[in-house]
């Protein structure tokens, strides 16, 4: 896990050098250079339900400064954002406003479902009528990120995992049959 | 005034409310007809002053719904607990938003949680469930969701 | 009696009229509401008639979970109800228990939950600054309050285990005893608050912009507040006496230097100076109990399983917005019967549409930022 951050190939600029006698020639592939722009440029809509929205504001705040990797202007409206942190519950009513929110967002968009209630309802999954158990039921998640709150630097890792999501520019699809083949070959 | 003291106090101004003394504060029990003038004696009887509605809610027992206000005075500080009970078919009582302004909110989530109807409320519909939960009254021990609730 | 509804239900006033009254959301997901709240606002031009709260968008129906959880368990859902004031709210059903099975709480374990509590409640007002000053327009205090909760935060994970919902405390005390580096923590934070308070100071309160954004803007007078049932800053901002911690001292609050502040100004500027030296007596708590942390047991011995015997009980604590009540209703099994969690949001947020009528939008942001909202806590 911590070698692919190690290695040059994730985070340099994409492309091959060809030395030449004034300077050099970069060769690389239009999709690579748009991916990892894009990557290095995702900016939050502002959108916290409950307690995690303060770890989100945490690690937006200058300890755990994230907009080190590029997610500074948290933007309100969702016409101008990419990437929709679901901090906090979901509940029954607040469900179509997450729909709503999701559909006005411009592709490409990206979902981060941060802490155990967006993941599967937390700690209200049992007995409770009005809490929807996982974010997921209503929009399409991206990472998931595990904790009641999360520490403002799992909410990060998670952030370059999406990094590392978009540079390799495959659909969801693609990479789910990517990470069921590494599992197999793991066990 | 000290609780004996105000024990007698009530006696004498409400002769209809049997009064309780087995927890930390007086509980007075009185009928739902009777809501009105009582809340105006607590209210307005200079001795009494209570003038500090900070909780109201609905408890239901299987075979009745109960009423609870809890009351205090912000001269005098004594407190004390009222409890109206209601017929569980048909739960109606006065509201008392025109003595205590923060009772507006708490009946309007008595009614959504627990269908007890307040007459001349002002402004009387859901608040806290989505649109359509009208009616199905989820805090009663009878409410059942197989959808939504996963029993552990 | 008060006639001001029926006058608002007469068409002209309140509800849109031909005239060009402007109906429009305050939307549940908006960067200002502190959490989800959906205001709807009847506006003629710029000056509010009418401010109507949507809530349940964060309803999570805490009261009715309670009823299947153990009377050791509900305590911990409480600390997500208001986040940023969670070690008070598990100090309040702690304290609603050990009333119903009469549990005497160690000397230490009393002090400690004080330390905790007042901590919180630093922590709670510093966001409040930050986030507050944001919502007004100034960006900058954001930073530097967070910088000084990061410290709370690490003092806080290193006792009792996570910065934001610690479930620490325990019916008979706290969980485990405090980290040997707690004491000297506290005293460096301390030492480095004194300096910064002031220099919050500097920051906003002598500024001309935020005090002209900030006074005489919604006025709430003394009876109303009584009546509306606000409590904490809202109401002293108003006059009014309510500081559960002086008038039913709790743990060793009776044996503490400290004073109540209550400003008559009634408006949001009178709300902003209580919190400011609310922020100053905390402190000063810290350090009167500091350095005097008794020894002994962190926790009084009870059952594992615990049953309060029939009846029903309230304890009340001063959390950082207002008095948080406990009701248990219990038939003396293991799971209680009926819990009612009296919130200070709750009633705090009923006085809004009293005081925002005849404002503009810009007052009606600077009021819900003084009035310190946590919406979680509103909706349970």
């Amino acid at each position: 896990m911590t070698d692919k951050f190690k290695s040059d190939s994730s985070l340099a600029f994409p492309g091959e050098v060809h030395p030449t006698p004034s300077g050099g020639v970069l060769v690389s592939k239009l999709d690579d250079v748009i991916n990892w722009a894009r990557s290095n440029s995702l900016w939050p809509l502002v959108f916290g339900t409950s307690c995690c929205a303060i770890e989100m504001m945490s690690a937006a705040a200058a300890k755990y400064d994230w907009s080190r990797f590029g997610f500074e202007v948290a933007r309100a409206t969702p016409r101008q954002a990419d990437v929709i942190i679901i901090a906090g519950t979901i509940v029954n009513k607040m469900a179509p406003v997450l729909k709503r929110l999701y559909d006005q967002m411009g592709d490409p968009k990206y979902v981060i479902a941060m802490g155990a209630c967006a993941t599967s309802g937390g700690p209200f999954f049992y007995n409770t009528y009005s809490v929807v158990k996982g974010a997921d039921h209503v929009i399409p998640v991206d990472v998931y990120v595990a904790g009641c709150p999360p520490r403002p630097e799992a909410l990060i890792n998670a952030l370059m995992l999406l990094q590392e999501k978009i540079k390799k520019g495959l659909t969801r699809e693609q990479i789910r049959e990517e990470s069921k083949i590494e599992y197999q070959k793991a066990v | 005034m000290t609780k004996e003291e105000l024990k007698i106090k009530l006696t004498e101004l409400i002769p209809a409310a049997t009064i309780d003394e087995s927890s930390e504060w007086l509980i007075i029990n009185i009928k739902p007809d009777e809501l009105l003038t009582t809340a105006d004696i607590l209210r307005n009887k200079p001795e009494l002053n209570f003038d500090y509605l900070f909780c109201q809610t609905c408890v239901d027992w299987k075979t009745h719904l109960t009423m609870v206000y809890h009351l205090e005075s912000t001269k005098f500080r004594h407190q004390v607990v009222m409890k109206v009970q209601l017929d569980r078919n048909k739960p109606e009582i006065e509201t008392v938003s025109h003595i205590w302004r923060t009772a507006e909110f708490h009946e309007r989530e008595v009614y959504e949680m627990f269908g007890v109807n307040f007459l001349n409320h002002p402004d009387l519909r859901l608040l806290i469930l989505p649109d359509g939960w009208e009616g199905r009254d989820p805090m009663r021990k009878d409410f059942e969701d197989p959808v939504n609730m996963i029993k552990l | 009696m008060y006639r001001e509804t029926e006058i608002l239900k007469q068409p002209g006033i309140g509800t849109p009229d031909v005239f060009g009254d402007m109906v429009i959301n305050v939307g549940p997901q908006h960067p200002a509401t502190h959490g989800v709240l959906h205001l709807i606002l009847t506006l003629n031009g710029e000056t509010i008639k009418k401010v109507e709260p949507h809530l349940g968008y964060i309803h999570r129906s805490i009261e009715k979970m309670c009823e299947s959880l153990t009377f050791r368990q509900f305590i911990y859902v409480t600390s997500k109800m208001d986040y940023l004031s969670s070690h008070i709210n598990n100090h309040g059903c702690c304290l609603c228990v050990e009333k119903g099975m009469q549990i005497e709480v160690p000397a230490k374990a009393q002090v400690i939950r004080v330390l905790m509590d007042e901590l919180t409640r630093l922590a709670s007002h510093q966001l409040w600054w930050g986030a507050g000053a944001m919502d007004i327009g100034a960006l900058t205090p954001f930073f530097h309050a967070f910088r000084e909760r990061e410290m709370i935060n690490d003092i806080m994970e290193e006792s009792c285990g996570t910065r934001l919902t610690m479930n620490y405390m325990v019916p008979g005390g706290v969980m485990v005893d405090v980290h040997p580096n707690f004491q000297r923590r506290v005293k460096e934070f301390v030492a480095h608050f004194k300096n910064k308070i002031d220099e919050y100071d500097e920051l906003l309160t002598g500024n001309v912009i935020f005090q002209n954004r900030v006074k005489g803007v919604g006025y709430l007078s003394k009876e109303d507040a009584i009546s509306y049932g606000c409590t904490g800053p809202t109401a002293r901002g108003s006059g009014v006496s309510c500081d559960i911690r002086k008038l039913y001292p709790y743990e060793v609050y009776n044996k503490l230097q400290f004073d109540e502040i209550i400003e008559t100004g009634g408006d949001c500027w009178s709300r902003y100076l209580v919190r400011m030296k609310e922020m100053r007596q905390s402190l000063s708590i810290v350090e009167q109990l500091i350095d005097n942390i008794p020894e002994g047991d962190v926790q009084a011995k009870t059952k594992a399983v615990l049953k309060l015997p029939k009846g029903e009980y309230y304890s009340r604590v001063e959390s950082a917005r207002g008095e948080f009540g406990v009701y248990i209703v219990s038939e003396g099994g293991t799971t209680p019967y009926r819990i009612k969690f009296r919130s200070p949001g709750f009633s705090n947020l009923s006085a809004l549409d009293h005081m925002a009528r005849g404002g503009k939008i810009g007052d009606l942001v600077a009021m819900m930022a003084m009035l310190d909202l946590v919406i979680p806590d509103i909706d349970r």
